[in-house]
């Protein structure tokens, strides 16, 4: 082979073109780019970029909220109709003006639809027979929407703020069809879907009729790479401007240099552990909390997660309304050892754990297999690929489980209402939240976490959730290990490129690049 | 007539036997295609909604019976993942691995048999033990290692050759897609600098590729050769005086080459399943990463009809070779 590279070895072309932002990034998660189908990280961030929403959050502050598409509103005394007044101007790709009817038609669509991230809105109380009524067209730029309860104010708007509720063009859906819309874009934002080959490569191109701040750039590539370390040598051999998927081994190869720089921020992914109280050991509360004292948290984030997470112990990643940094559980083999004397468990036991063949998952379990190994507890780990594990996981046919959870939607009952809600513990239940999947029967904690829902003061409702991640610590079957973070390597010649902490708000709109 | 009439037949058969046994190692493996769609957060109406969509809520047979029929219509069906019809997406992926798989043959097979001629006709020599290292590198160091040092050191390191991907994206729109082969296309495209990208951007996962078929072409060359060139003709012919070069090259080589087009044919033909190391480590858009991305989303329809396509280039290239056998050896009529 090496004899026959230097002939085929002509010059490589490197660096990328002045015009284009080039991200080496995994795209192979991507199925649909429809704002109401879309649901996955790679998909949220091209949404993201392409449709603006009524509402977003601060980037500096993501538990303020201000309008996007929305110039204002109002909110009646009851709580249960919100009036919005649209900023008058904002332009779709295809040149057409936003008006109110675009904002109703998506949001109805988007229900009607029913694909799997329109629960974020129909959990205002919205549903196929009555979302038509429940959001109209007031005006040419006024929106009237109505939900079923007196929902905290802070939860309605961060819902609508999600990719869910991406703003398309109503006339071009029409004339296209839903299904045109899973590879092309009908967007107001700044950039437009060019093309999309699945697993392969991305294209965005400039939005011409953009009302906000033009970019500078022309267009976006979204490269497929999988593989951290060809990320790594990709963005030193400037083929790309921008690595998106480093693994903590690359981050720290790339930290010296002088022609990278790395940013990171926290977002609303985490990793966790979980118990299932179907099965009689793991149910004993010492147990549970034998198990929160075997794991060594703070060589987890310098060692596996270092760069691409920290330790954190609480179901509400940092930044979202309510989040707690109370970490009481450190690694402590004797209290945990102590902890299963008293559950009758002196010798400890065997048990499985049920693991994603993928890094950093599967170190993780290893090494929470040898900590549990100390105090006597023999893991067993049953390795598998993602959909085989996940299908045994929603199905509760496992013993302890290892995973990540991403907030659906920038608001702390995203995360509340999965880990610490669970009204109906059947087996046919028709939602499957996180405590419904690990069998923790918590009636009093779900209809807690409803009530936070309903709460219109928000530092008493951020307060209701500090109290139940207290109470969640406490007494769940979930070991939270650590909050992960957002982070990419950037070639120097890039400017202004800020990612955010859900996939949808890492805008690509204020990248510049130079020579 | 009759003859041909069985061999349709008998390719019909081994068609329908390999979506069979793809089909129930599907089903039989525990996973729900539902979710790939509906995703994680899916409530179980949205999967019932799903399942119903997909067509799994009806029983095996039926499920297969209706996909042979569609099958049998040139529809493989949509793939779960890309939301296009498989035959599309096949149509985009096929030539990526094609190309690769061309590349390999031509390195494997252009410095492999003069590597196994030499190393037969200086049977014990420096070039026989080179060729028996070669061979041994190939058959046990892991491609997926391989790939990542070649990348470092040929790309990274010396910049020798172009990085993971196709073509560098500068010539993303440059290049009117006509063949799906991206040398073609550049040369048809009349583009230099385009054609010179794509060059090295094959060159490295075409040789690596071509090493792992180098080293089993080489020794089968060797031991063809060995034996042709113990043989009586051989003997005569060096005994009427004909030089050692032509012997070796146009008589020994010659009557080797019959069984050795077997060899590279399958050697072909494994190449053209897709390398899924391969292109997984250089990003390669090829049908080896699109079946195993199915396969591990639980996109039946795209891994039965990659199956399908693997299974119909293995048998056609069995079929050529079986052709060109005959026409190479007339005592095989």
């Amino acid at each position: 082979m090496a004899l026959a590279l230097p002939w085929a070895g002509l010059p490589a072309q490197a660096l990328t073109p002045r015009n284009t932002l080039v991200q080496a990034m995994a795209v192979d998660d991507l199925i649909s780019l429809d704002p109401a189908e879309c649901f996955e990280i790679s998909g949220g961030e091209m949404v993201g970029n392409v449709y603006e929403r009524l509402i977003e959050f601060d980037l500096d502050d993501p538990s303020r909220l201000r309008g996007m598409l929305a110039e204002g509103w109002t909110i009646s005394p009851d709580g249960r109709t919100y009036d919005f007044t649209l900023r008058p101007g904002r332009k779709f790709a295809s040149g057409r003006t936003v008006n109110a009817g675009d904002v109703a038609f998506s949001l109805q669509r988007a229900v009607r639809l029913n694909k799997t991230p329109s629960f974020i809105l129909t959990q205002l109380g919205w549903n196929n027979a009555n979302v038509e009524r429940m959001v109209v067209q007031s005006g040419p730029m006024n929106l009237r929407v109505e939900v079923d309860k007196p929902y905290a104010p802070s939860f309605v708007l961060n819902c609508l703020s999600a990719t869910v509720g991406s703003v398309v063009d109503w006339r071009l859906v029409q004339e296209r069809g839903d299904g045109w819309l899973r590879r092309n874009s009908a967007g107001s934002g700044p950039w437009a879907v060019r093309e999309w080959r699945a697993g392969e490569i991305v294209v965005l191109d400039r939005n011409p009729n953009y009302t906000g701040a033009k970019p500078s750039l022309e267009r976006v590539i979204f490269s497929h790479v999988k593989e951290s370390s060809m990320q790594r040598l990709m963005l030193l051999r400037g083929d790309v401007d921008v690595a998106r998927n480093l693994a903590p081994q690359d981050l720290d190869a790339l930290a010296g240099d002088r022609n990278i720089a790395l940013t990171s921020v926290p977002k609303g992914g985490l990793y966790y552990i979980s118990l299932n109280q179907k099965n009689p050991l793991l149910a004993k509360p010492e147990v549970r909390e034998a198990f929160k004292w075997l794991v060594d948290y703070d060589a987890l984030g310098a060692t596996l997660l270092k760069g691409i997470a920290r330790p954190h112990q609480n179901f509400l990643p940092q930044g979202l309304l309510g989040a707690s940094n109370e970490s009481p559980f450190k690694l402590d083999v004797s209290r945990a050892k102590a902890l299963l004397t008293k559950a009758g468990l002196p010798d400890g036991f065997k048990i499985t754990m049920d693991v994603r063949s993928a890094q950093p998952v599967q170190s993780m379990a290893e090494a929470f297999q040898q900590w549990a190994a100390r105090a006597g507890i023999q893991i067993e780990i049953l390795p598998g690929d993602g959909k085989q594990t996940l299908t045994r996981y929603r199905a509760r046919k496992h013993d302890i489980y290892i995973g990540e959870w991403a907030a659906d939607y920038w608001d702390p009952h995203t995360n509340a209402d999965t880990f610490v809600s669970n009204p109906d513990n059947s087996d046919g239940a028709s939602r499957s939240t996180l405590a419904w999947r690990n069998a923790w029967s918590i009636p009093e904690l779900s209809r807690l976490t409803s009530a936070a829902l309903l709460e219109p003061d928000t530092a008493k409702r951020a307060a209701a959730y500090q109290s139940l991640q207290a109470r969640f610590r406490a007494e769940s079957p979930f070991i939270i290990l650590a909050q992960q973070a957002q982070v990419a390597g950037v070639r120097r010649n890039v400017r202004g490129l800020r990612l955010g902490p859900t996939s949808d708000t890492s805008f690509l709109a204020p990248v510049s690049k130079t020579s | 007539m009759m003859k041909f009439a069985r061999l349709i037949l008998s390719l019909l058969l081994t068609a329908l036997g390999l979506l069979a046994v793809t089909f129930l190692i599907g089903r039989v493996v525990p996973t729900d295609p539902a979710l790939s769609v509906a995703g994680d957060r899916a409530t179980r109406e949205q999967l019932e909604q799903v399942r119903k969509e997909l067509g799994l809520d009806k029983p095996l047979y039926e499920q297969f019976g209706r996909y042979v029929a569609s099958v049998a219509r040139g529809d493989l069906g949509d793939s779960l993942l890309t939301g296009n019809p498989v035959t599309q997406d096949i149509g985009r992926v096929f030539p990526a691995t094609l190309e690769l798989a061309t590349v390999g043959i031509l390195f494997g097979a252009g410095l492999g048999i003069p590597l196994g001629v030499w190393a037969a006709v200086r049977r014990g020599g420096w070039p026989d033990q080179l060729s028996r290292v070669l061979g041994l590198v190939g058959y046990s160091a892991p491609i997926f290692w391989l790939g990542l040092m070649g990348l470092l050191l040929f790309y990274a390191e010396l910049g020798w050759v172009g990085g993971p991907g196709r073509i560098n994206v500068g010539f993303l729109y440059t290049v009117p897609p006509r063949t799906g082969l991206m040398l073609v296309d550049t040369v048809l495209a009349g583009d230099a600098d385009a054609f010179a990208s794509a060059f090295s951007h094959i060159a490295l996962p075409g040789a690596l590729l071509g090493y792992f078929s180098l080293a089993y072409i080489s020794r089968m060359t060797r031991s063809f050769m060995l034996k042709e060139l113990s043989s009586e003709y051989v003997v005569a012919a060096r005994a009427k005086g004909l030089s050692e070069q032509r012997i070796i090259w146009r008589h020994a080589l010659r009557n080797a080459a019959v069984p050795l087009l077997t060899v590279v044919a399958l050697s072909y033909a494994g190449l053209l399943e897709g390398s899924v190391l391969t292109e997984t480590v250089f990003s390669w858009p090829g049908l080896g990463q699109y079946i195993t991305h199915a396969l591990q989303s639980a996109d039946m329809n795209a891994v039965l009809g990659g199956t399908l396509v693997v299974g119909a280039v293995f048998i056609g290239i069995n079929l050529l070779s079986d052709v060109l056998y005959r026409w190479m050896d007339p005592r095989t009529k």
